[in-house]
């Protein structure tokens, strides 16, 4: 197994040892339905996005079962709250694994949620599917990363402002956390670069749930009058963006002046406001709804008629689970099995159709192929793709524009095996190095 | 002998307390360590570091009620205090890792690393040591409650204006500690654990050893705590929460009675917030949230406030009711929840305990006029039961005396 | 839509030698009646090729098309026409303008169209409209030359100048004509007229423009330019303070609305009321359900959706908050503490019950028109949203102050909660009258979501964000005094505000909440301390 188990079995007594290791979830294998756990926040500051992901999962698993499930088997959700509480994901994590029994869980929004839950899987090992856009510098083994990362949303939309748009001032607006901070120091580097003077850059951050505008927006269409053409690239967290939105709305800052790209803006977000005096601004993202694929649209026609309403928008993190969940069928499929072990081993390289009309394979890395969409916001609240990368690209772990984390690698196949393989010195960074 | 004396100043109840809290210190890990997977006692893996950490979170709760139940000052934010003792502890484990982290960074934290931060801040300085840690750890969260309360207490804030005051420094804390540019990581807090005093965190015996730790650093605190409120000291305190201004005519400094109370219960809830940490492998600064600090007044007065052991049954209770119902109805937990709390405040005035006591004493007391009825040679068969009475009195206060915080 | 130019086909001959730039390389000019079936299922490389054809036309017919494809209401049909739309489910042919027959023409959809195509069709539209009639369109036109700043327009510029009699207009298109020049090869005399133009214009847009020329100005344009920059730059901060004020005062009024029925619930009854964060979310429901109503059944009333929102909301509020007083609170009276319990119970009940019936997501709340967009004071740029919120937060404050100290009510409220027994022996109804007074902070509370909404995100989570801030504003302002929680909530708006530029936003909020706690060091009872003996009680 892992090198956790190796290590710590030097320590332990060995009867508790052998104890804690049989006691892993594959124990009731061939019979009975197959466990899948949702580990999404129902109640809490998250409710507002996870619910939904909640409700997809719970329908891909009735397809799938419609379809006669898996390996014969039907598949069983179960459902938990974390409450936006990020302690008790662990903990509802390891209660899924070890108390449910579940072979693989699909869930999390934040980092934050990711980051807690994570020393549970390694342990456990057991798999995690994370379907949301995150600030990578990460590859756990025993995690899988269908959201995008920064190069395959933040740099493309970047690449996009300053080719189509002319755009030569950038405000980098976020929320004051991990992912803007990450995603704000690669695009700052980025940008310089390319050859943007310091000064055209400002940087902003907020407070979560930040709800009052005013100066912002203001100090926004200040900087942006001051010189050339200014775009707005914001990593805002979903809750902040309605009340941001609404005031770029009211002082009149128009797209075609200062368009404003967001990475965590979808059509979930904008359902709460009219989104008329917005229309212009962009979101990349790597799925949209209002794109015209029949693998769309029948997503689309299902989801309206589980959640029975015609009204309900999707949303790119919802397409990460769809393509997450076949992948972990089409990998359970190939290995003959839901051992964890066994389907990390078969699910790199795993090829499934995205919604978009191309197709998602697993890289070794755990991270996924995406095309990267830009869209503009329309009267409708829906978005309308101006932009679409020709090729799909490949989702990289380990940012190429941060000093540290350039030189490092992720390949969870052999001979490599590592989370962070440092290519300069040629060694797998973290626990192995010391363990050995 | 100085055991002895403490024996006898704690009382039958208490010792039975501490009685089972050590002997859970024992049995918990021994049945997890030793008995075979599947031995219908053994204690399931998942289990330890969960009743660990409702073991920290009673200890929590204990030190709340100390000022809050036995010295009237409400604080809202309690939580801070705990999260400052596990921010300690988080940013030890951090040090632990060393070169193990992903960029192999002997000195700076995975975090630091990729945001760009080229040397350790001073004040992260001194945590690879864990004794030095461990200071911090009730130091830190001491300091503050000393340094806050020295400036409260003396202009003699008092009531709601306290309680919103402690909900202010939490939140302010809180926000603080959400900026990234703090050092502490932000949002996402400390993560990724690996040992804890060359332990790996993850294995069952250090599990089960954190447990026991736990359970007797509860035990200690409820030593501690039984202890001041039968001194002298304690009693001064029931006054200043029932008659501030009475007393301090009478010429008690009452400002320092309470300095001392918030500050002992600051420590107590940052050491309790240390062994938090390892437990759940985590610390982040939702934990500042003035909701926890407001759940932590909810588990005590759900147990019972102003008596020792209502808030260790609350805090159980409370956080085993949601583990289950998270787990079990996660779309109705928060009715069942939210439910619980408002039929405690009006069914349940004295919470659990006082439930226990009040059938306590009337059962006492049918059966002595059952037996007085009887005959009047036989002796009453419960001296021993009787002899706590007085004392239990000290332990639960009159709930319906004017509300301390008011 | 179809303004008549008013100089007729001349001038259209020179917008066409203007534009020339903006055309394509097409070999030889068409009509628009050749160009616009093009437009049907066309990329929007194709989409521009048109945009520029339809300019180079000349043709009056082009206007109306460009100006259709610009606001999103040109419409493309599955049977290859191309219509405008000219109302709900109206739509007319863009060339012969018949009414398009929804049966032939198949389902109609918008032609979409990017934000560089929007910034052509705007500047051609501008150029086109620069003749219009309408003084405010010619404006619009100027204005929109004046950002566009090219040199091509100069010409263009002259001519209307040569014409125009409004005076505002007029000050808009030199301004426009300057900005043009400096991007042009013009001599010296030329240079520093321009920019005299742009510096007496004095705003930010004009700083911009001067500090780009600043590097390829002579010697002794530099002083002049940099006496310009200075003089903008000084007004700028003058109205800077004034904009910081006015943004302080509109927090405040927000932090007035939310904070206003805690301070009766709390601050005059003594219930710490964890639940009313969640009758501010119920407000705004409230509102979110009217406006569904109105949407579905009579979309004309959508303006005044807000006057409807408003008792509604109240009401529903109100008569919760009283049922909530005769439920739990009752029983409770004499520990106020355990009412935070009881309250705390209940909004996590409250929360849960909307999300259950309502869904986690947000939910639409629009603006009526009455509400959106921004009107300018001097220097100041003032959102009418935030306009009208302060002025019913301080209606709502008004009349609320008239409640308590004007009507029967409002006397037998101040008696009970000074002297629960006295005012019961005198013969007040006290039980009723708490029911009323809680009743009366939980309906101030909904009124506050009704504000809210228009704001924020109306969704369950809406009144645990400001919960925290009503209970400092209160306390912050003195417990028990209306007076103070308006001071109170003004004054950490404004401070707010006054930091946030320097501090950012995260540490403005930290220091106003350290500040708090200094504050309250210094004046253990807040701003506006009761006095007397009900203090000590």
């Amino acid at each position: 197994m892992t090198d956790w188990t190796k290590r710590i079995g030097g320590v332990l007594v060995a009867s508790a040892m052998s104890a804690t290791l049989i006691s892993s979830p594959v124990a009731a294998q061939d019979e009975g339905p197959i466990k899948v756990g949702i580990l999404h926040s129902l109640s809490g500051t998250m409710a507002i996005s996870e619910t939904t992901l909640r409700d997809v999962m719970l329908m891909l698993i009735e397809q799938q079962n419609e379809a006669g499930g898996i390996l014969g088997r039907q598949i069983e959700p179960v459902v938990v709250d974390i409450a936006s509480d990020w302690p008790l994901a662990a903990e509802l994590a390891r209660r899924l694994i070890e108390v449910d029994e579940v072979d693989a869980v699909f869930g999390c929004w934040t980092s934050v949620c990711r980051k807690s839950v994570l020393p549970v899987f390694e342990e456990l090992n057991s798999l995690l599917f994370y379907p949301v856009q995150y600030e990578g510098e990460e590859s756990q083994r025993n995690v899988f990363y269908t959201g995008a990362s920064p190069n395959q949303q933040a740099i493309p939309a970047v690449d996009y402002l300053m080719e189509e748009e002319g755009v030569e001032r950038w405000v980098l607006a976020g929320t004051d956390y991990v992912y803007p901070q990450t995603t704000n120091l690669i695009l700052e580097q980025y940008l310089l670069d390319a050859g943007v003077a310091e000064d055209d850059i400002m940087i902003n951050y907020t407070p979560f749930g930040h709800s009052d505008w005013q100066t912002i927006v203001s100090d926004i269409v200040a900087f942006g009058s001051e010189g050339p053409k200014t775009a707005v690239v914001s990593t805002i967290n979903g809750d902040a963006n309605v009340p941001f939105y609404r005031e770029l709305a009211n002082q009149g800052v128009a797209a075609e002046d200062i368009p404003v790209v967001a990475f965590s803006v979808g059509e979930e977000e904008l359902s709460g406001f009219d989104t008329a005096p917005l229309v212009g601004h962009l979101a990349a993202w790597n799925y949209f709804m209002s794109v015209e694929t029949p693998e769309n649209e029948e997503f689309i026609a299902a989801w309206h008629d589980y959640i029975g309403s015609e009204d309900r928008v999707t949303n790119d993190p919802m397409e990460a689970h769809y393509i997450g969940f076949n992948m972990w069928v089409e990998a359970v499929e190939a290995a003959g099995t839901t051992d964890a072990d066994a389907v990390i081993d078969a699910i790199v390289g795993v090829q499934v159709p995205n919604l978009t009309g191309g197709i998602a394979e697993m890289l070794p890395n755990h991270h996924i192929t995406k095309p990267v969409l830009i869209g503009e916001i329309q009267d409708d609240g829906q978005f309308f793709v101006v932009w679409e990368t020709e090729d799909l690209v490949p989702g990289d772990a380990w940012s190429d524009f941060l000093p540290e984390s350039a030189v490092l690698e992720a390949d969870w196949t052999d001979p490599i095996n590592c989370g962070n393989y440092n290519t300069e010195t040629e060694t797998c960074g973290g626990s192995e190095a010391v363990a050995e | 002998m100085i055991t002895a004396k403490i024996f006898e100043k704690l009382g039958v109840k208490a010792i039975w307390v501490v009685a089972i809290l050590l002997a859970l210190a024992i049995a918990v890990p021994m049945s997890n360590l030793l008995l075979p997977v599947g031995h219908p006692l053994r204690v399931p893996n998942y289990l330890v570091p969960l009743m660990g950490q409702y073991l920290t979170y009673a200890t929590l709760a204990l030190a709340l009620d100390l000022v809050w139940g036995y010295c009237g000052i409400l604080s809202l934010g309690h939580g801070a205090f705990f999260a400052l003792g596990g921010y300690a502890m988080g940013m030890y484990l951090m040090r632990q890792i060393g070169t193990r982290g992903v960029y192999s960074n002997a000195v700076l934290p995975d975090f630091m690393v990729f945001l760009g931060w080229r040397e350790l801040p001073w004040y992260w300085q001194g945590f690879d040591m864990f004794w030095f840690a461990a200071i911090m750890m009730a130091f830190v969260p001491g300091l503050l409650a000393f340094i806050f309360g020295w400036f409260a207490f003396r202009s003699r804030v008092t009531g709601v204006y306290l309680s919103i005051i402690t909900q202010a420094l939490t939140y302010a804390l809180m926000l603080a500690f959400f900026r990234n540019d703090m050092g502490f990581g932000g949002n996402n807090g400390l993560t990724d654990f690996r040992d804890i005093l060359g332990a790996p965190i993850p294995a069952a015996t250090t599990r089960a050893s954190l447990f026991a730790a736990s359970a007797i650093l509860l035990a200690l605190c409820f030593i501690l705590c039984s202890l001041i409120v039968r001194s002298k000291l304690g009693k001064v305190m029931v006054a200043v929460r029932d008659a501030e201004s009475r007393t301090r005519f009478i010429g008690y400094r009452v400002e320092n009675v309470k300095l001392f109370a918030f500050t002992v219960s600051a420590v107590m809830a940052g050491l309790a917030g240390a062994l938090y940490v390892p437990q759940v492998g985590i610390i982040n600064p939702g934990e500042f949230a003035p909701a926890n600090s407001i759940e932590v007044v909810i588990w005590t007065a759900v147990g019972g406030r102003g008596t020792l052991v209502g808030p260790i049954i609350g805090a159980i209770v409370v956080n085993a009711a949601k583990s289950y119902f998270t787990g079990t109805f996660a779309d109705l937990w928060l009715f069942i929840l939210g439910g619980m709390f408002v039929f405690v405040t009006l069914f349940m005035p004295k919470g659990i305990v006082g439930i226990f006591t009040s059938t306590w004493s009337a059962l006492q007391q049918r059966r002595a006029s059952a037996s007085a009825e009887k005959g009047v040679d036989t002796e009453p068969p419960t001296p021993p039961a009787q002899k706590p009475q007085p004392r239990q009195s000290n332990d639960a206060p009159d709930g319906a005396k004017p509300s301390p915080a008011e | 839509m179809g303004s008549l130019n008013r100089f007729g086909r001349p001038f259209l001959a020179l917008i066409f030698i203007a534009l020339a730039a903006l055309a394509a390389p097409s070999a030889k000019a068409q009509s628009v009646a050749e160009i616009v079936p093009q437009m049907y299922d066309a990329s929007l490389g194709d989409l521009r090729d048109a945009v520029a054809a339809l300019v180079a036309t000349g043709e009056d017919a082009a206007l109306p098309i460009l100006q259709a494809l610009g606001a999103g209401n040109l419409y493309e049909a599955d049977n290859g026409g191309i219509f405008i739309q000219t109302g709900r489910n109206q739509y007319e042919d863009a060339l012969t303008g018949a009414e398009a027959d929804l049966d032939v023409t198949g389902d109609l959809s918008t032609i979409r169209i990017n934000n560089s195509l929007r910034r052509d069709i705007a500047a051609a539209v501008g150029s086109l409209t620069l003749m219009s009639e309408n003084p405010a369109t010619r404006r619009a036109a100027a204005a929109q030359m004046f950002s566009t700043a090219d040199p091509a327009n100069i010409e263009l510029l002259d001519q209307a100048l040569a014409e125009e009699d409004n005076p505002g207009v007029r000050t808009v298109m030199e301004q426009a004509r300057a900005a043009a020049m400096l991007r042009a090869d013009i001599s010296e005399e030329d240079f520093a007229a321009a920019v005299a133009v742009i510096a007496a214009r004095g705003d930010r847009q004009a700083l911009g423009i001067l500090n780009a020329n600043l590097a390829n100005a002579s010697e002794a344009e530099r002083v002049n330019i940099e006496a310009g920059i200075s003089r903008i730059n000084q007004s700028l901060q003058l109205w800077g303070i004034g904009q910081n004020v006015w943004y302080g005062v509109s927090l405040g009024s927000v932090l007035l609305l939310a904070a206003i029925g805690l301070a009766i619930t709390f601050g005059v009854m003594g219930v710490i009321n964890m639940a009313h964060g969640e009758m501010v979310m119920i407000g705004a429901y409230v509102t979110f359900f009217v406006q569904e109503i109105i949407r579905t059944t009579n979309p004309g009333l959508f303006d005044y959706s807000l006057a409807i929102a408003i008792p509604m909301a109240f009401a529903v509020t109100g008569l919760i908050g009283i049922a909530i007083e005769r439920g739990i609170i009752r029983w409770l009276y004499g520990r106020p503490l355990e009412t935070l319990l009881a309250t705390w119970g209940l909004s996590l009940i409250i929360q849960q019950g909307v999300r259950t019936i309502f869904g986690a997501t947000n939910r639409e709340v629009g603006n009526p028109s009455w509400m959106s967009g921004a009107f300018e004071l001097g220097g100041l740029a003032i959102t009418w949203n935030r306009m009208w919120i302060v002025v019913f937060a301080l209606v709502v404050f008004a009349l609320l102050l008239l409640v308590l100290n004007k009507t029967p009510l409002g006397l037998q409220m101040r008696a009970v909660t000074q002297n629960r027994r006295m005012a019961s022996a005198m013969g007040i109804r006290t039980p009723w009258v708490d029911a009323m007074t809680f009743g009366l902070g939980s309906g101030v509370a909904g009124l506050a979501g009704v504000a809210l909404s228009q704001i924020d995100n109306v969704s369950p989570n809406l009144g645990q964000s400001y919960i925290i801030d009503s209970f400092m504003v209160v306390v912050f302002g003195g417990v028990g005094n209306l007076w103070g929680t308006l001071v109170g909530a003004l004054t950490l708006g404004v401070a707010n505000k006054f930091l946030e530029p320097y501090a950012g936003a995260v540490l403005a909020k930290i220091l106003i909440l350290v500040l708090i706690i200094l504050f309250i060091q210094r004046r253990p009872r807040g701003l506006f301390a009761l006095k007397g003996r009900a203090v000590e009680a």
